[in-house]
């Protein structure tokens, strides 16, 4: 992967917080936290890996990707309007009487949401199913879900992944936002999911692990990942929630407070994007 | 009379939309033989996917399956969805208005024997009220056919509520289905029974023998839940003057609401609810259930005279 691309994907990232920490300032709600630990993710998925036609949003062949921790809008919607899927200056309606712009994502308003989601652990039965459908109609799209650490505690997110296992789900392909914090503080102590790699292993998925703030690791996995045969994929990205605003940064109480005008200021500062 | 459990009508009716529609997908939950969806299997492998002890993930697959262009249909036992899979039904279906199909078979106290685990008293009233949902309980086993082509044909969640129990088969081949719109099955003046289901039945052989008494009772066949046919329940409010609801579900959220609201907004008249009065069931044969929980013909008559009685005294 040359260093150039590498760059113009972290500076992208970066644009993407900047939306993200604007957007959630200006609905005075929302969710940064878990928006920012899964930039990079989103972002190289977006700009660098998935299939997809922003002018042709229901194109069939496009590859997917479910936001299965859906209060990580803000992320969503800032990387849809940075990839042309809607306009930029609409990222400023979040969570506004009317807007597209849901306070979680609505695939009904929003050109390029592929999955209505906000009640965690339902995202990834919803990416089987497109995958099932893929397989059926013979397309090769891939789909990619991503879940949060706390969200795994939902017991369905366990039906779906034994699910994708039984019906040979190569096509989807799966990342871990693995922050370590949720509402009620850390992971490991509100209900830890752990051992969560043996724990997908055991499920019949090919597990990875990587630096979710890696975009280098983030491509490498992903292509590692569409060479594997007859079994789902979970990528294990290692986060930091809050990631890239300093005094955000594995703070739990940033999961789902917006920063207040002068906290934006100062994150758009540290972020180059004031 | 000829008697066709409704899921058995259910199971021979996907295999006709599997022909006719390559779209149509099937999942089930560990219950094709119960729920009748193993015909579809045994006619096309290749588009049924069971999806082990596992409703919730089922109707979530369901919805990607639709977000995808399929049209999937969902089976279990109604306590099992919508029960106990209501969220993924709400969330992942009927907010982003998915093609997804819930057939759920064993509905109410008709499914005997299991008991009160098994005896959904309240799907209808979980999915009333829920937007963007259609709800079809057919009647018989004809109905149940036209009730799963007509399903298919709606561009949006639709639930179908399917018994265990061998029913009446009321209808010919030959009649007109047509969602949202009651059925007149037997026309009277001096009171309706607005019934749906398998009590659809129980109502015509209440109707046959208050017809002994010179009592005309006309019958209405709601086998559209929602939308519910408000205009032809005004019509038999005006023209009879008294209600009487009839459903194998609880009295609290059915139909018997459904149509109480709907007479108390457009055109008040005593309307009596016969159902299950707002309790479990329990282990039985579903003729001693039905027997028990009020839901026979001699129900249905005792509350037509109670409710005419009352109409007359009313009068004078």
């Amino acid at each position: 992967m040359e260093q150039e691309k590498i760059a113009w994907l972290e500076n992208k990232a970066r644009e993407i917080r900047a939306h993200i920490i604007k957007m959630t300032a200006a609905a005075g709600s929302g969710h940064p936290g878990g928006s920012l630990s899964a930039a990079d993710i989103v972002t190289t998925l977006y700009f660098h890996l998935m299939r997809i036609d922003p002018q042709n949003p229901s194109w069939p062949d496009r590859d997917r990707f479910v936001l299965s921790k859906g209060h990580a809008a803000p992320l969503l919607y800032a990387v849809l309007a940075e990839r042309g899927f809607f306009p930029v200056a609409e990222l400023l309606t979040l969570r506004k009487l009317g807007s597209r712009l849901q306070g979680h994502p609505d695939m009904k308003s929003l050109p390029g949401v592929e999955m209505s989601t906000g009640s965690l652990g339902q995202g990834l039965s919803a990416g089987n199913g497109m995958a099932l459908a893929a397989k059926l109609d013979g397309r090769d799209y891939r789909v990619f879900v991503l879940l949060g650490d706390g969200e795994i505690q939902e017991g369905m997110v366990w039906e779906a992944a034994m699910a994708a296992a039984h019906y040979r789900l190569d096509n989807v392909t799966a990342f871990l936002d693995h922050n370590g914090l949720q509402i009620d503080g850390p992971v490991a102590e509100v209900m830890s999911p752990e051992p969560v790699t043996d724990k997908w292993k055991a499920f019949g998925w090919d597990v990875q692990e990587i630096d979710g703030h890696d975009i280098a690791q983030i491509i490498k996995a992903v292509e590692a990942a569409r060479r594997v045969r007859g079994k789902p994929q979970m990528i294990v990205a290692g986060t930091c929630k809050g990631k890239g605003v300093s005094f955000m940064e594995n703070q739990v109480d940033w999961h789902g407070t917006a920063p207040k005008p002068e906290q934006a200021e100062k994150a758009l500062t540290e972020l180059g994007c004031r | 009379m000829k008697k066709i459990a409704t899921r058995e009508a259910y199971g021979e009716a996907l295999v006709e939309l599997g022909r006719e529609n390559p779209d149509v997908v099937v999942l089930d939950a560990d219950l094709s033989k119960s729920t009748k969806t193993i015909n579809f299997k045994k006619h096309f492998p290749e588009r049924f996917f069971n999806m082990g002890v596992a409703e919730q993930n089922m109707l979530g697959t369901a919805a990607g399956l639709a977000a995808a262009g399929k049209i999937p249909f969902c089976s279990t036992f109604a306590v099992f969805a919508p029960g106990r899979s209501f969220d993924q039904l709400r969330n992942s279906i009927a907010y982003p208005k998915l093609n997804v199909k819930i057939a759920s078979s064993h509905a109410g106290i008709t499914v005997g024997e299991d008991g009160a685990s098994h005896q959904s008293v309240e799907d209808i009233a979980l999915v009333r009220a829920v937007p963007n949902m259609t709800i079809f309980v057919p009647a018989d086993a004809a109905e149940t056919k036209k009730a799963v082509l007509a399903a298919a044909k709606i561009k949006g969640p639709v639930y179908i509520r399917l018994g265990r129990a061998a029913v009446p088969v009321l209808h010919g081949e030959d009649f007109l289905f047509e969602p949202g719109k009651a059925m007149v099955m037997r026309p009277g003046r001096d009171a309706t029974i607005i019934a749906t289901g398998i009590m659809v039945a129980e109502a015509l052989t209440a109707a046959e023998e208050l017809s002994k008494e010179g009592l005309t009772v006309r019958v209405l066949n709601i086998h559209t839940i929602k939308p519910l046919d408000v205009e032809a329940i005004i019509s038999a409010a005006k023209e009879t003057g008294v209600i009487v609801t009839a459903e194998e579900h609880n009295i609290i959220g059915g139909l018997g609401s459904a149509v109480a609201e709907t007479v108390c907004e457009h055109y008040p008249v005593p309307v009596y609810r016969v159902g299950i009065p707002d309790v479990f069931g329990e282990s039985g044969t579903p003729d001693q259930l039905m027997e028990k929980y009020g839901l026979k013909t001699q129900h249905l008559i005792a509350a037509v005279r109670k409710a005419t009685e009352r109409s007359r005294r009313g009068r004078e």
